[in-house]
């Protein structure tokens, strides 16, 4: 499916008047059996595509509050195998919504950037963003994810200049993942000044790519101004650091709460 | 695109999206200033009268006398602040002002590069920042209050194996959200380009002068130069200037901590299940301790600036091509150096440095009569107390 059912969604989230809603969680954050059950939550709360992230020992471009979730993770063992196997279990269990996997380098390079193409598309994934992969070092990458029929989603930051911005559209399918202030991932108290001109700036380069904007943002007030900007509103460490508490159970309630509000609040009520 | 700074098959740029532009503006500033012969005088100048190079190249004759060999030893221990880290950070605090930053961060193990961060951001006049693993602020608390003590802010890094690693880490985030201002002194031969071959330029005074100097001295290029490999920034200074002679072995010693099992060392070209294998850390694609999932393994070394998983990348790269050679000393070796180089040549070494001694002294006998040129990189001040509590648990006394 890959790439289509990516441009499905924003096409859908696009007619409904709203930009998409992609939430991300760590796999694994407390295990994979309730990561499970949150892609489900997540679904019920109106998300449109999910971001799911793989868990890696030194995850340099997250903030506490994902090292933290990454940490619970590594601890319950979770694997890149164990990941793309959850993803399978979901898709035979007729799971819909796109699957994009968040995942940091070196987990990949040590199954094989080959090897985790094909068995990423095989279980039902549909993109793959590799955080700590630019465009110049992804040739292998991309090579394997387009025989395997995964699509590649490259990023673009404030610090991004006009010619590798085009390379990362260039080189992306599915959307370009757009990177809304610098620094790390995590929570913040309002959005970088300078937004409103890069995705601007993104948005021209992208052409019929949609956008999707994330890093910081945290609230539904946040979020609803985001998606005046953007195709996709991208939340992670808000929906992640719901995980932090001791009852699994509870937790995945409060994040379908929250994720209910942000999705509301992408609706472009202007 | 192809990909810019690879040594062989290592290296490469694997950075966060947000650090390429900077690392671009980096290179591109880093490649002008290199050809600047205003930057170069200014950057001599500062080496001669503020660090206090050239360092000797001393004969160590009881020693050598002991195991049967002519060794000299580079002195980088009597390069200020007390080891060769300040060659580096002299460099780049000083194409750091140049770039128009006002601030430097740095991440430090054993707690010398923070020092020598710290010294160059005083001396030069940049605010600086230094990242250090909670772990490493309490085995290094004399370097802590140094750095305190020049002005510096030690921040602790409390998540992961509060290690270097993690120091590393927390200063690639800092950096991603304070690129406009601030400059990233790594402090070792190690990330993405260009962080490598810059690190490698400003410690290739090692091994030009120790190239002359043992000229001069003992007529003669030595048969082997050796050094310690941490991330690899003294070992590939060393190395730089002995690359073109073919004649002379080249030797990196890695900490073989407690053993050569998973956990238990930092000894990334060790052969076996416990050993590294090519991988993708901090930016840079080399020899890297990890698990079958790729996950980055813990690492164990009594001193702290060679407790690192991942190595420069030129060494990932010189040890494949067969020019370089790579050996581990366990622990208790590295002490028994540590001690050995005080009492017969009146030298405190780094227990960083004591590791290329240690492997010396065991590696002796197959060595007879050769030349050999051990890079001293830094003095054992800061392990006094390690090497304190060492010895009491050894003699059974309390530490
Ligand atoms: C004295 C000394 N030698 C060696 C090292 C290891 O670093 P490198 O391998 O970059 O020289 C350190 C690091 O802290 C050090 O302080």
């Amino acid at each position: 499916m890959g790439k289509e059912r990516i441009e499905a969604a924003f096409a859908r989230a696009a007619a409904a008047g709203r930009a998409a809603f992609v939430p991300y969680i760590t796999a694994g954050d407390p295990s994979l059996d309730w990561t499970g059950r949150y892609l489900d939550r997540l679904a019920e709360a109106g998300a449109d595509l999910v971001e799911l992230g793989v868990p890696f020992s030194d995850p340099v471009a997250d903030g506490p509050v994902n090292q933290r979730s990454a940490e619970r993770a590594l601890a319950a063992k979770t694997t890149l195998t164990g990941v793309l196997d959850l993803v399978g279990h979901k898709r035979a269990a007729g799971f819909s919504l796109p699957l994009v996997v968040f995942t940091y380098a070196n987990p990949v390079a040590a199954f094989g950037w080959q090897a985790f193409a094909r068995r990423a598309a095989d279980a039902g994934v549909d993109a793959a963003l590799v955080v700590d992969l630019p465009v110049e070092e992804a040739g292998e990458h991309r090579a394997a994810c387009a025989s395997a029929g995964l699509a590649a989603v490259f990023l673009a930051a404030p610090t991004t200049d006009d010619a590798r911005l085009a390379a990362a559209v260039a080189a992306s399918s599915g959307f370009l993942y757009c990177v809304a202030r610098l620094g790390v991932t995590g929570a913040a108290t309002s959005l970088a000044a300078g937004l409103t001109a890069d995705m601007a700036r993104f948005k021209r380069a992208a052409g019929k790519l949609p956008v999707a904007v994330g890093f910081g943002v945290t609230t539904p007030e946040q979020a609803a101004a985001a998606a005046r900007l953007a195709d996709g509103v991208i939340v992670g460490s808000a929906l992640v650091r719901l995980l932090e508490g001791k009852d699994p159970e509870a937790n995945g309630k409060a994040l379908g709460d929250a994720a209910a509000a942000l999705a509301a609040a992408l609706e472009r009520r202007c | 695109m192809s990909a810019p700074g690879r040594f062989g098959r290592f290296g490469g740029r694997y950075a966060p999206e947000t650090l390429m532009g900077p690392l671009l503006e980096l290179e591109a500033a880093y490649l002008r200033l290199k050809g600047e012969p205003a930057f170069q005088a200014e950057l001599a100048a500062l080496l001669k009268d503020f660090v206090g190079r050239p360092t000797p190249l001393t004969k160590a004759e009881r020693l050598g006398g002991a195991l049967g060999l002519e060794l000299y030893l580079k002195r980088e221990d009597l390069a200020h602040t007390g080891a060769h880290k300040i060659n580096n950070t002299v460099g780049q605090v000083l194409l750091a002002r140049r770039m128009g930053k006002t601030r430097v961060i740095a991440e430090t193990g054993a707690g010398q590069h923070g020092v020598a961060a710290a010294t160059a951001a005083a001396r030069l006049g940049l605010s600086c920042t230094v990242y250090m693993g909670s772990v490493d602020m309490e085995r290094q608390a004399l370097n802590v209050f140094r750095m305190r003590l020049l002005g510096a802010e030690v921040r602790a890094v409390d998540c992961g194996s509060r290690t270097l690693k993690d120091a590393v880490n927390e200063a690639m985030r800092d950096w991603a959200a304070s690129v406009k201002d601030t400059h990233y002194v790594l402090g070792s031969a190690l990330g993405p380009h260009p962080f490598p071959t810059i690190v490698r330029d400003f410690q290739a005074c090692i091994g030009r002068e120790a190239r002359a100097q043992i000229l001069a001295q003992a007529g003669r290029l030595p048969d082997l130069a050796v050094a310690c490999v941490g991330g690899g920034s003294n070992a590939i200074g060393l190395f730089s200037g002995f690359l073109g002679d073919t004649g002379v072995a080249l030797v990196g010693v890695e900490a073989g901590g407690v053993g050569l099992g998973p956990g238990q060392h930092a000894a990334r070209f060790a052969a076996g299940p416990g050993g590294g294998k090519p991988g993708i850390l901090h930016g840079t694609f080399t020899m890297l301790l990890q698990d079958a999932d790729g996950q980055v393994r813990p690492t164990h070394s009594v001193s702290a600036g060679l407790d690192y998983p991942a190595v420069g990348p030129e060494h990932a790269a010189l040890a494949e091509s067969g020019r370089a050679r790579y050996e581990s000393v366990s622990d208790a070796e590295a002490l028994a150096a540590f001690d050995r180089l005080a009492r017969e040549e009146g030298i405190l070494p780094a227990l960083e440095s004591a590791h290329a001694v240690a492997w010396l002294c065991r590696q002796a006998r197959r060595l007879q009569s050769q030349l050999v040129v051990l890079n001293l990189s830094g003095r054992g001040d800061k392990d006094v107390e390690t090497a304190r509590r060492a010895r009491g648990s050894r003699e059974g006394v309390g530490g």
